[in-house]
């Protein structure tokens, strides 16, 4: 805890808070008082290096590859609007809705954030399944080399006898007349950790929310079906991008997610 | 046809029926079909009376063409498929089978009634009156004080419904007032709340992505500029 306030005077604000990330469940009680950590380090490193940081309890994150980098499956228009339009405006009403309230990690709001209210309901759903989703795509030429760890893959059999099958049925689950209008398919860890649920939300519930679904799951894989993801590309044809989604998945992160989640019974941190 | 069949398609005549005390003008004339057109009969995707490109600029052709050849035709197909397994539920008193299929009809009625009535209550701008006038006028006066405050309500509320659906003017039969509401994903009005559709605004991506990708708020603005207020009152008085 020293270390880490030590640290948080020398580190500019974002740094810090991908060093509470890091260190997992035991900061518990710091993430509620995170607001303030951010703040005064913020403050005493813009103080002190003339940087300017708007000090912010959550921030939009970048991309983890440029726009462009998941052509042809997903446009080079839809990343850049649904990345800096989209969720960028989550981010933003998130931070006003939580202004002068506790502002704990992203992950950590979510267990609550029905009974919160639909400001945090929405800006806070809609800001976590965004960070999530860029998080778990991959260019295709570098995705088709990712594949389910043995843990992932135990699981998918298990759960759904193949990784084809597991398609078949994510499939089904995003169609147009299965999941209406806007929302997420997910694919999740059960509280128990020892079996994979398909599970489809509406708008920007996910999962991770109490009240969401019959009981509380940890995604491992998520996809977002509200039209701002394919329309430029796609228009109504929701069935090919959620095919075409599929060259997108890294693996590896998936299967990361998957023994996170297994291990802490807990959603999967995300950037911002 | 069966009794059975003859009685069931009398039943649900009668109870999806608005239209039988009134001889609805040309203006409503396929949205009030819609409401008595059951029988096991196939629906149809209804023309627009003005071209694809005739609402610009607040919506573009390409969106028009989009909207109307792909999304509401693609409702009416699915609602087509549902009415005919509803219709051999029916017959074989499949009550499992009717209960099934609840969901779909929900979903594919309720995307057809709301584009059939969202096509004609929006004409080209400038071919019609700028803003309601006659019973209409008088009733939003009534009810909200003025079309400005009208406007601000119904299109704040509009702007604000999370993920899809629809915002509308409604009329209410029990207090004679107007109100405004909104729906989520295609539920229909009427069916949702008991208000009578008046005046549509779809707010789905999809009406709006391609013109004003995510700032919804530009296009409920720019909408005002082409609503038929005719066939709003014209609805209004229909349903009085």
């Amino acid at each position: 805890m020293k270390i880490a306030i030590l640290l948080s005077v020398l580190c500019p604000a974002a740094a810090w808070s991908s060093l509470s990330m890091k260190a997992g469940g035991a900061e518990s009680n710091v993430n509620s008082r995170r607001g303030f950590f951010t703040k005064a380090a913020a403050s005493v490193v813009a103080g002190s290096v003339g940087f300017v940081q708007a000090s912010q309890a959550y921030n939009l994150p970048d991309l983890p590859y440029k726009y462009e980098a998941l052509e042809p499956h997903i446009d080079t228009p839809t990343m850049k609007i649904h990345h800096d339009k989209h969720h960028a405006t989550y981010v933003a009403n998130l931070n006003k809705a939580l202004e002068g309230k506790d502002q704990p990690e992203i992950v950590d709001l979510m267990e609550n954030a029905i009974a919160a209210g639909p400001a945090v309901r929405n800006n806070g759903g809609g800001h976590y399944n965004h960070a999530f989703f860029w998080s778990e795509l991959e260019a295709a030429d570098k995705a088709k080399n990712t594949k389910p760890s043995k843990q992932l893959e135990e699981l998918i059999n298990k759960s759904f006898g193949s990784v084809d099958e597991l398609k078949s049925q994510f499939n089904a689950r995003a169609a147009p007349g299965a999941l209406f209008g806007s929302g997420w398919v997910w694919v999740c860890v059960n509280k128990k950790g020892d079996e994979l649920k398909l599970v489809g939300t509406p708008n920007q519930d996910n999962p991770l929310m109490k009240g969401a679904a019959d009981e509380i799951m940890f995604p491992i894989l998520g996809l977002d079906v509200w039209e701002h993801a394919y329309y430029l590309k796609y228009q109504n044809r929701r069935p090919e991008y959620v095919e075409n989604f599929w060259n997108l998945v890294n693996w590896d992160k998936v299967s990361e997610n998957c023994a996170y989640v297994v291990e802490k019974h807990a959603g999967v941190p995300v950037q911002g | 046809m069966t009794i059975t069949k003859v009685l069931s398609q009398t039943a649900l005549k009668a109870a999806v029926n608005l239209q039988s005390a009134k001889v609805p003008t040309q203006l409503v004339k396929s949205s009030a079909a819609l409401f008595s057109a059951y029988g096991g009969k196939q629906q149809e995707l209804p023309s627009l009376t003005y071209d694809y490109g005739a609402l610009e600029p607040a919506i573009s052709a390409e969106t028009m063409t989009i909207h109307h050849t792909k999304h509401h035709a693609t409702y009416v197909n699915n609602l087509n498929a549902a009415i005919d397994k509803l219709d051999a539920a029916l017959s074989s008193g499949d009550v499992s089978g009717i209960i099934s299929l609840q969901a779909a009809l929900k979903f594919n009625g309720g995307g057809h009634l709301n584009h059939t009535l969202f096509w004609e209550n929006l004409t080209p701008h400038l071919t019609h009156p700028e803003s309601p006038k006659g019973d209409l006028a008088t009733a939003i006066d009534q009810c909200f004080g003025s079309y400005d405050g009208f406007k601000k309500q119904m299109s704040d509320k509009t702007i604000a419904i999370q993920g899809s659906g629809w915002g509308w003017l409604g009329y209410n039969k029990s207090t004679g007032r107007l109100e405004i509401a909104t729906c989520a994903n295609q539920d229909p009005l009427q069916a949702t709340t008991g208000l009578v559709p008046l005046l549509g605004i779809d707010v789905w991506e999809h009406a709006y992505y391609v013109d004003y990708r995510n700032v919804r708020p530009d296009y409920v603005k720019q909408i005002w500029d082409v609503i038929d207020w005719d066939a709003v009152e014209a609805r209004l008085n229909a349903a009085k």
